[in-house]
């Protein structure tokens, strides 16, 4: 596999290579190893069992920023056929962090929107990392409101390191641009479904995220701010991530206790990225499976509900 | 020994530092003006000097703008620590401790009362108490507040001084965001008037949610206000920001905020403002 190895990973891909080169070894010089090799697949996915389910936080956190892990593209040209891209927000700009268009899966139309990072140094920064400026925020509303229009349900994939924090992203109110977006798809009158594909960071996370379902992938964190963030901010050192992660409960699992996650989507064994298609399959059979259930709500009834749903959460005493 | 750097001149003790009563006067801690603390009062709290809005307590800021009397609501409303959050200290600690200081339980305080002829629902929020942050009681209460508004027909009136959602509560204070203005929405819809006071601070999750839904958004002047903090711009950009950068002239400058206001004129205002959408021709 190409790429970064996170350490945790480390074991799996060394029995992976032994396992390879057995397979070489019996290929080249004809001699039946297949029993062997049998053992050791089974070795490696009780290996990967047991690795994956023993994570901690943090871990999580770094399988959810995997540079292989996929991203919105991916799964637009994995599960969707005729995607149209749509680009620009109408006012300043396009924004490449955020991608929006028309798309079908299945034979069903629907109008998708989602973060995109790059996959190498030159696409980040041409992505910006995945990190919007309000017209990315303003083109997922234009758009979503052409949902609206068309009566077509949206489905809104996030990937996100934060909202980006620089001057022309104030100067043109990012602020804003998100509050208004949480405004609006409260109120959209079509199905929202929100799937958190890798990292939910924050409003940047959020202004995308209002909906009237929220999936999790496996492996994923969202949270008020990221771990390095609040590790900065409250320990006044940004390596203590790790910590941060623990104390603010970001993952996936945390926010299925804490009331937030609807569903929280499996991955492949090693999550995501060691099987893209896989994952994809996946994730198409849930995003169908839960419009269907949508679709089938009066909008006026589903409207109260989204609204409902998001007054019930936080935690407090009176 | 070098001599040179022995004192023997007494005038260059330089001067004796002045002593100053305590509670008596206070420094602006922006010009350094030593200012009489009653007259300070007097003056709604901005500097004679330099103009500086000084950041009050939400009592001082209630009886600003209301007439007389109010009624507060919701204020038994407690953090439950949900998380257990702690970092260098302990969460429920924090909280115990911003609980003594400002004698209120969280960091806004709702209530209903009247400006001119006009009842209104009114919520101040408290940066004495961690920063003004936006956890779930925070969040609960700006909801309860646009419900009884929305109930009552009342116009809604929320004057924010925050550093933005509440790290501590984790994903609890993030979604208060998309709480208050789902309740927005809901309010607007159904005609109801909502204007927005920004006071110094206004940042984060407070700015990327009500504070910047106002049918009519006021700054007082020199507030920061903002989406990400200005530490956190200049080490994402690596180089200084321009001057009056995130201020309220630069948002009323890039279209951001209808009008500012001074703290001595806010109420009057207010009361036209009132007056223009609530009164019969």
């Amino acid at each position: 596999m190409a790429g970064i190895i996170l350490d945790f990973e480390r074991p799996i891909i060394e029995l992976e290579r032994k396992i390879e080169e057995m397979r070489e070894i019996s290929a080249a010089d004809g001699v039946d190893l297949s029993q062997e090799i049998e053992k050791l697949e089974e070795k490696l996915n009780k290996l990967i069992e047991k690795i994956y389910s023993n994570l901690n936080r943090w871990q999580r956190v770094q399988l959810a920023r995997h540079p292989n892990r996929p991203y919105t593209m991916d799964y637009i040209e994995r599960i969707t056929s005729d995607f149209i891209e749509l680009h620009g927000d109408r006012y300043f700009a396009d924004d490449k962090a955020i991608i929006t268009g028309l798309a079908t899966i299945e034979g069903r139309k629907i109008v998708l929107i989602g973060h995109q990072k790059g996959k190498n140094t030159k696409d980040n920064i041409y992505r910006n990392f995945g990190m919007p400026h309000p017209e990315g925020y303003r083109k997922a509303l234009r758009v979503m409101k052409l949902a609206e229009k068309f009566n077509k349900p949206i489905v809104s994939l996030i990937d996100t390191p934060g909202a980006y924090p620089g001057i022309g992203a104030e100067e043109r109110g990012q602020a804003e641009a998100i509050a208004k977006n949480l405004f609006e798809m409260s109120r959209l009158r079509v199905p929202v479904l929100i799937v958190i594909i890798g990292e939910g960071a924050s409003g940047g996370a959020l202004g995308i995220g209002i909906g009237d379902r929220i999936l999790l992938l496996e492996n994923t964190w969202y949270s008020v701010i990221s771990p390095e963030g609040c590790a900065s901010i409250l320990y006044h050192d940004a390596g203590k991530a790790p910590i941060a992660a623990e104390a603010m409960k970001v993952t996936a699992r945390d926010l299925e206790k804490l009331g937030i996650a609807d569903e929280i989507i499996t991955e492949p064994p090693g999550g995501a990225h060691r099987n893209p298609s896989k994952m994809a399959e996946i994730l198409k059979e849930a995003i169908l499976r839960n419009l269907d259930e949508l679709s089938k709500i009066p909008i006026d009834e589903l409207i109260k509900k989204r609204i409902a749903k998001f007054s019930q959460m936080g935690s407090w005493d009176e | 020994m070098v001599d040179w750097f022995r004192r023997t001149k007494k005038g260059l003790l330089g001067t004796e530092k002045k002593v100053i009563p305590d509670g008596l006067w206070t420094k602006c801690p922006n010009c350094s003006e030593y200012l009489y603390k009653r007259e300070l009062e007097r003056n709604f709290w901005v500097c004679r000097q330099c103009r500086y809005h000084f950041r009050i307590p939400c009592d001082d800021y209630i009886k600003i703008l209301l007439d007389g009397d109010y009624e507060e609501f919701n204020s038994n409303i407690k953090s439950n620590d949900p998380l257990k959050f702690k970092a260098l200290k302990r969460y429920s600690d924090q909280l115990k401790s911003a609980i003594s200081k400002t004698g209120s339980n969280d960091a806004i305080k709702t209530v209903i009362g009247n400006i001119s002829q006009h009842e209104v629902i009114l919520g101040v929020m408290d940066f004495r108490f961690i920063g003004g942050s936006m956890g779930s009681v925070v969040g609960e209460k700006v909801s309860r507040a646009i419900d009884m508004a929305r109930e009552r027909k009342f116009p809604l009136i929320i004057a924010s001084s925050s550093g933005g959602a509440r790290m501590m509560e984790g994903i609890f204070s993030l979604m208060q965001m998309a709480k208050t203005s789902a309740k927005l929405a809901r309010f607007h819809e159904e005609g109801g008037l909502y204007i927005s006071i920004l006071t110094d601070p206004t940042t984060g999750g407070t700015t990327a949610s009500f504070a910047m839904l106002g049918d009519i958004i006021i700054a007082e002047p020199g507030a920061l206000i903002g989406f990400a903090g200005p530490r956190v711009i200049k080490q994402t950009i690596g180089h200084d920001l321009p001057e009056g950068f995130q201020r309220s002239e630069f948002l009323l400058e890039k279209g951001f905020t209808d009008i500012i206001c001074e703290r001595s004129k806010l109420k009057q205002l207010l009361i036209k403002t009132l007056d223009f959408f609530c009164l019969n021709e």
